[in-house]
């Protein structure tokens, strides 16, 4: 689930009326001072990094003056934690704290509503002490329990002064919750300060995947848990999943290190057939680079892009795909889509992929044929062939292998661009024939595969339908691409270029 | 004989003209399932490519066709409101197939289900039942009787399917390559393991007396209990194969239900035992949480620990889920 960063999820909650610290973002060790400055008093600096125990790394520091401030934030700008290179800090006026609280609201699905994890006498080491912790269910219509909430910060220590200001601290982070459709929001600590006053000292929030689209307010880029700033690679690929709606397409790069000898990239079909197929490569000795699932189904152009995409990725010793056994989705599209893929990129290292379901003894022919003269050894498999099987076939062949990739680029037929190819708009992107090398045999094997898109011409291939018409189509011109090529005559080329890869 | 539908079951799709909505009521009306009509509004009073009348409301779908489940392909932003109006039209079975629906439009739409059937569980009895959302559907299947290839040569004449699953893979226990005379119930988070299951189970001879895809999202209709008392209850259903996925709690739950209250053979199925914690694998539901003290929640391991603990029979792998099932019935 998409993660915000503490200083947007306190201006959320500021928002909705909780009072969070005085504070400024910093990019630079300057602005750290300057916003100290301008704060007067001591502040704290604090990384801002999707992670926990933050300062046990070093990355939350005290600062009496702005040029502490300046130093400690030259340090933690430097800093990498994890996958995450820390480039903001929040520089945040110093509290003064007379007692610290821990609320944690999360949408619980055994309960199916959100449930709110209360404890009133402090946050530290709470998963050690079940018994202080007071669980609070928030109905759909009459949000939180009120009265539990009362009877809770009755039975505890607090000012009976205070126990207002912390319901009503509590009843509006539920709020909050609700009105950004958190996933999870956690308050650790909600602090009482010295003079009273309640507010949200440090907060985590993770959004809703799926409602990330009605949150623009957020400024959520990628709707996804990252452990990291989104790669330039997983921009590529969630503005291919924003743009084609066609079957989905999800992309996940997972931890690994580019060095890793067993290296591949995966991609599966269908959620729970592509995490037993994940489970299979990876108990074969593998490290999956990334989890891709391209279902139901996708056209051949989004399985095409999903291809590029992964093998974009440097480091590479093979291609394992593999989804369901019996995908309920014509599996020659996506034959289709990964043929054009592997030969655009001249593919060389070992790709197994299982392509179990409907029309898959077609697809497996279609991929097999059309990547046989590739450097590579392709192989297509069929729903009685078990994961584990293609699995181990795999393991097979990257041994005997030894090739690795350090990331791939396509390469584009010399007639794409020249005067004198035919040349029409389709969907994002463009149809190429090379009408030279049409004769009329060429021309009608073009027009047989075109499914009724291109017609013969004056024994050249032209457009059967109107160019509106056209501008939608792409992935019955990219299986003519394939078939054309597989008989030896490559003179169809579908381009539609992967904005930020070509 | 089966669990929430058979052949008299009379179905209609909201969202019949969306290209989703068409390619697979195709499909269901050429499996033999009753396809009654559909829903889009603005294009009430016109036809669909197989005839099936279109409709505006679901109100007017069901006044005039007696309808009683519905199959649900809206975009995500109107899923919530389409199970909602289904089910005040008093449609039975509501199947929403539709994936990417935010969570807090499910819980605000499985609230006023639980309160139109006045409890948090779903029975045969309960006034509606909502499968999904982000589901593969349900299916009866039907011995074969024709080449389902198209509506007047229909696949069966006395199965039901509701959704997106290929129904050729499935098995009737009248069917002769239904060896063991075995019927399997099949309750599944992820739609394409429930079809690897099939398979499996139909190549080692046994049948399906029903197959239900309950969804890979957090918050949704039917569960794995609900499910698994239905088959528990089923006098034509000999066994039960569960196939859950990493995230949430509902399997440990479905676990000790299996202990206290099943007595016909079961086998599971856990899928992403090897996912790391803190990422989503696709499904919005299948997550492993980092947990309190950063011990995870949700793993595959406790599940299948749990599962192993009520004498469920789990596979290892996949490939293993129809062996685990006929190894349950002692086979």
């Amino acid at each position: 689930m998409a993660r915000l960063h503490e200083y947007q999820g306190k201006a959320a909650l500021r928002d909705h009326g909780i009072e969070v610290p005085r504070s400024g973002v910093a990019r630079s060790a300057d602005e750290a001072a300057s916003i100290a400055r301008e704060m007067g008093g001591a502040v704290v600096v604090k990384i801002q990094a999707w992670t926990t125990g933050r300062a046990a790394l070093g990355g939350v520091k005290m600062a009496d003056t702005p040029a502490q401030a300046r130093a400690h934030a030259g340090a933690m700008l430097g800093m990498r934690i994890g996958n995450f290179p820390v480039t903001e800090l929040l520089i945040e006026e110093k509290l003064d704290i007379a007692r610290e609280l821990f609320v944690s609201l999360t949408i619980d699905d055994a309960a199916r509503r959100p449930m709110v994890l209360l404890s009133l006498e402090g946050g530290t080491g709470i998963e050690d002490r079940a018994e202080a912790v007071h669980r609070l269910a928030v109905h759909v219509s009459t949000g939180i329990d009120r009265a539990a909430l009362e009877a809770a910060l009755a039975g505890s220590t607090i000012d009976e002064g205070r126990r207002g200001a912390v319901a009503e601290a509590i009843v509006k982070i539920v709020e909050t919750a609700a009105a950004i459709e958190a996933r999870s929001l956690e308050v650790n600590p909600l602090v009482i300060t010295g003079d009273g006053r309640v507010m949200a000292a440090d907060c985590r929030v993770t959004v809703d995947d799926y409602a990330v689209f009605r949150h623009p307010e957020l400024g959520i880029e990628i709707a996804r848990e990252l452990d990291h700033p989104p790669t330039e690679l997983e921009r590529i690929a969630f503005r291919v999943e924003e743009a084609d709606h066609r079957g989905t397409f999800y992309f996940a790069r997972l931890p690994h290190s580019e060095d890793d000898p067993k290296l591949v990239g995966f991609h599966g079909a269908g959620g729970g057939g592509s995490m037993m197929s994940m489970d299979a490569v990876t108990n074969a000795g593998f490290t999956i680079a990334n989890f891709t699932d391209t279902s139901g189904n996708p056209s051949s152009a989004k399985v095409y892009a999903a291809a590029r995409i992964i093998l974009s990725q440097p480091g590479l010793v093979g291609y394992f795909g593999s989804g369901s056994g019996v995908a309920s989705q014509e599996q020659f599209w996506s034959a289709y889509g990964l043929a054009k893929a592997f030969f655009e990129v001249g593919l060389s290292i070992p790709a197994v992929i299982r392509l179990g379901g409907n029309s898959e003894d077609r697809a497996v022919e279609i991929l097999n044929d059309a990547c046989k003269e590739l450097p590579a050894v392709v192989e297509g498999y069929r729903k009685d062939d078990t994961p584990q099987f293609c699995a181990e076939r795999f393991r097979e062949l990257v041994e005997a292998s030894g090739d690795r990739l350090q990331g791939t680029t396509r390469e584009v037929p010399a007639f794409v661009g020249k005067a004198g190819s035919l040349s029409v708009k389709i969907d994002r992107g463009t149809l190429w024939v090379d009408l030279d090398a049409c004769d009329s045999g060429t021309t009608a094997l073009v027009v047989r595969h075109s499914s009724g898109l291109l017609k013969d011409e004056g024994g050249k291939p032209a457009i059967a339908l109107s160019d509106e018409e056209l501008a939608g189509k792409d992935s019955e011109l990219i299986a003519c691409e394939v078939e054309c090529r597989r008989v030896g005559k490559p003179v169809v080329f579908v381009d539609i270029p992967i904005e930020g890869l070509d | 004989m089966s669990i929430l539908i058979d052949a008299d079951t009379k179905v209609i799709c909201q969202g019949i003209t969306g290209s989703f909505g068409k390619v697979h009521t195709r499909g269901c009306c050429n499996y033999g399932t009753k396809m009654v009509g559909g829903v889009t509004p603005g294009k009430g009073g016109t036809k669909d490519e197989n005839g099936l009348p279109i409709f505006d409301t679901v109100k007017q779908a069901v006044d005039a066709t007696g309808a009683d489940a519905t199959m649900i392909f809206v975009p995500p932003t109107f899923a919530s409101d389409a199970v909602l109006e289904a089910a005040e039209a008093g449609v039975k079975l509501v199947c929403c197939i539709t994936e990417g629906v935010p969570v807090n439009d499910m819980i605000k739409a499985r609230a006023v289900v639980d309160e139109m059937n006045g409890s948090r569980e779903f029975t045969t009895g309960s006034r509606v039942v909502l499968l999904g959302p982000n589901c593969p559907g349900i299916i009866t299947p039907g011995p074969k009787s024709g080449g389902g290839t198209s509506m007047a040569d229909p696949y069966t004449s006395t199965g039901c399917k509701i959704g997106i699953m290929p129904g050729y893979i499935h098995t009737h226990a009248d069917e002769a390559k239904c060896t063991t005379g075995k019927r399997v119930g099949i309750v599944s988070r992820s739609g394409t393991l429930t079809y690897e299951a099939v398979w499996q189970t139909s190549e080692l001879g046994m049948a399906q007396s029903t197959c239900v895809g309950i969804g890979g999202d957090p918050v949704r209709g039917l569960g794995h209990i609900d499910c698994i008392r239905m088959f528990q209850d089923d006098p034509d259903t000999d066994g039960i194969l569960m196939i859950g996925e990493i995230g949430g709690s509902e399997e440990e739950a479905a676990a000790d239900f299996i202990k206290a209250h099943v007595t016909k053979p079961v086998a599971a199925f856990i899928a992403g035992r090897t996912a790391p914690p803190g990422k989503r694998m696709g499904h919005a539901g299948a997550i492993i949480s980092a947990g309190a003290g950063g011990k995870p929640t949700g793993t595959a391991d406790t599940k299948i620990e749990a599962l192993r603990a009520a004498g469920a029979n789990v596979a290892e792998t996949p490939a293993d889920m129809g062996r685990a099932m006929a190894a349950a019935f002692g086979l």
